[in-house]
């Protein structure tokens, strides 16, 4: 229970009941794998959440299942010059106008991308 | 225990045979992994379902022209007592009500109920924040009255909370200055999520280290549409423009 203290448990846990859904309207016995796509941003530690995922998918039909994570690089745009960069958290600087306005366009994704299952 | 992928299907637990061939204990090294498991594509949200939740939450506030506000922050910032004076000040003005999220105890709601605001205590028990489906039970708790407004005091986190969805129509983050004023850059994301910040115990800064110009900063490098509010929840200071903040918001 103490897990739980970590959001990476919840979003374990959304994870196993999203797959396992998935899985059974599908008529999958047992899910072998699931594709997770993570943005660098999204405020996930991976290590966390795979940790949290093998414990979340005991007794589901994702028990044992592998959790493939792609992670995704943070890009800004500079609402000052324009300029589209590579961001590492969500404190971006333009390396361009050293500008702080900074809007996020890609690296807050947190998505299941699909999953493998055995059919027998 | 499968060397090549890490999956934890023992080797034996697999049998290999075609229709009308005994089970034999000859070993394949084949698994799982010769099988062709059978693709899904799902392109969801992990977060989806809390999203849905989050929605329905919003359209059931936006009917009633209920104005909801997180209340974001770490432990003992002042968030409770913040809402205890809104609610002494705004009584008999403008309808309140309190959904008050803590891990345990109904210490906040006796606080809130005291100070005269219907309310209903959420314990998340271990969990770290409140989601749209606590929300959605505890709003099944209430009778909120049209034009009112709903405070939805989250649990004391920085981190979890800031990417659960409540529905809520903007997220108010509180630091008060017995903080680092470096709390934006190193918890960036609740920054970047709400829309306010209260930056509370303003009374206490002849006292302390804090530096408010420089939090500000800080906190407008993460989100360059901030606003904010010095306030004191103790002595009263500052706490007039928050209250018309609040009065502007229901319309």
């Amino acid at each position: 229970m103490q897990l739980q203290v970590m959001h990476e448990m919840s979003l374990a846990i959304n994870i196993v009941e999203l797959v396992s859904a998935k899985a059974q309207a599908a008529g999958g016995q047992r899910i072998t794998s699931v594709e997770l796509e993570a943005g660098k941003l999204s405020g996930v530690m991976v290590e966390a959440l795979v940790f949290c995922f093998e414990a979340a998918a005991r007794n589901t039909l994702a028990e044992g299942a592998f959790l493939e994570i792609r992670e995704i690089e943070g890009r800004g745009n500079c609402l000052a010059c324009g300029h589209s960069f590579i961001v590492d958290s969500l404190l971006g600087q333009c390396p361009q106008c050293d500008g702080y306005a900074v809007e996020i366009v890609q690296g807050r994704e947190l998505k299941v991308l699909s999953l493998i299952v055995d059919e027998e | 225990m499968c060397d090549s992928c890490g999956c934890s299907q023992p080797d034996n637990s697999v049998t290999i045979r075609k229709p009308g061939q005994p089970m034999s204990g000859s070993g394949s090294a084949d698994h799982h992994h010769a099988r062709k498991g059978r693709l899904i594509e799902v392109r969801e949200a992990v977060l989806g379902k809390n999203d849905g939740i989050a929605a329905h939450n919003r359209e059931f506030f936006e009917a009633r022209r209920i104005v909801a506000l997180n209340l974001v922050s770490s432990p003992g910032s002042g968030k409770t007592t913040i809402l205890e004076r809104t609610i002494l000040a705004l009584r008999g003005e403008i309808p309140m009500a309190v959904i008050e999220g803590d891990q345990q105890t109904m210490l906040d709601a006796e606080r809130i109920e005291t100070a005269g605001a219907p309310v209903v205590q959420v314990n998340t028990g271990a969990g770290c924040h409140l989601d749209a489906d606590m929300v959605h039970k505890a709003l099944h708790q209430m009778e909120l009255a049209e034009k009112s407004l709903l405070f939805i005091e989250n649990v004391g986190n920085l981190v979890c909370p800031a990417m659960f969805d409540l529905g809520e129509a903007a997220k108010v983050v509180i630091i008060s200055v017995t903080e680092g004023e470096d709390k934006p850059l190193k918890y960036p994301a609740m920054f970047a999520a709400a829309s306010l910040c209260l930056i509370n115990k303003i009374d206490l800064l002849p006292h302390v280290d804090f530096d408010v110009a420089r939090c500000r900063e800080y906190a407008l490098r993460v989100n360059h549409q901030l606003e904010f509010f010095e306030i004191s929840a103790r002595t009263g200071e500052g706490m007039s423009a928050w209250l018309d903040w609040l009065r502007r918001q229901i319309i």
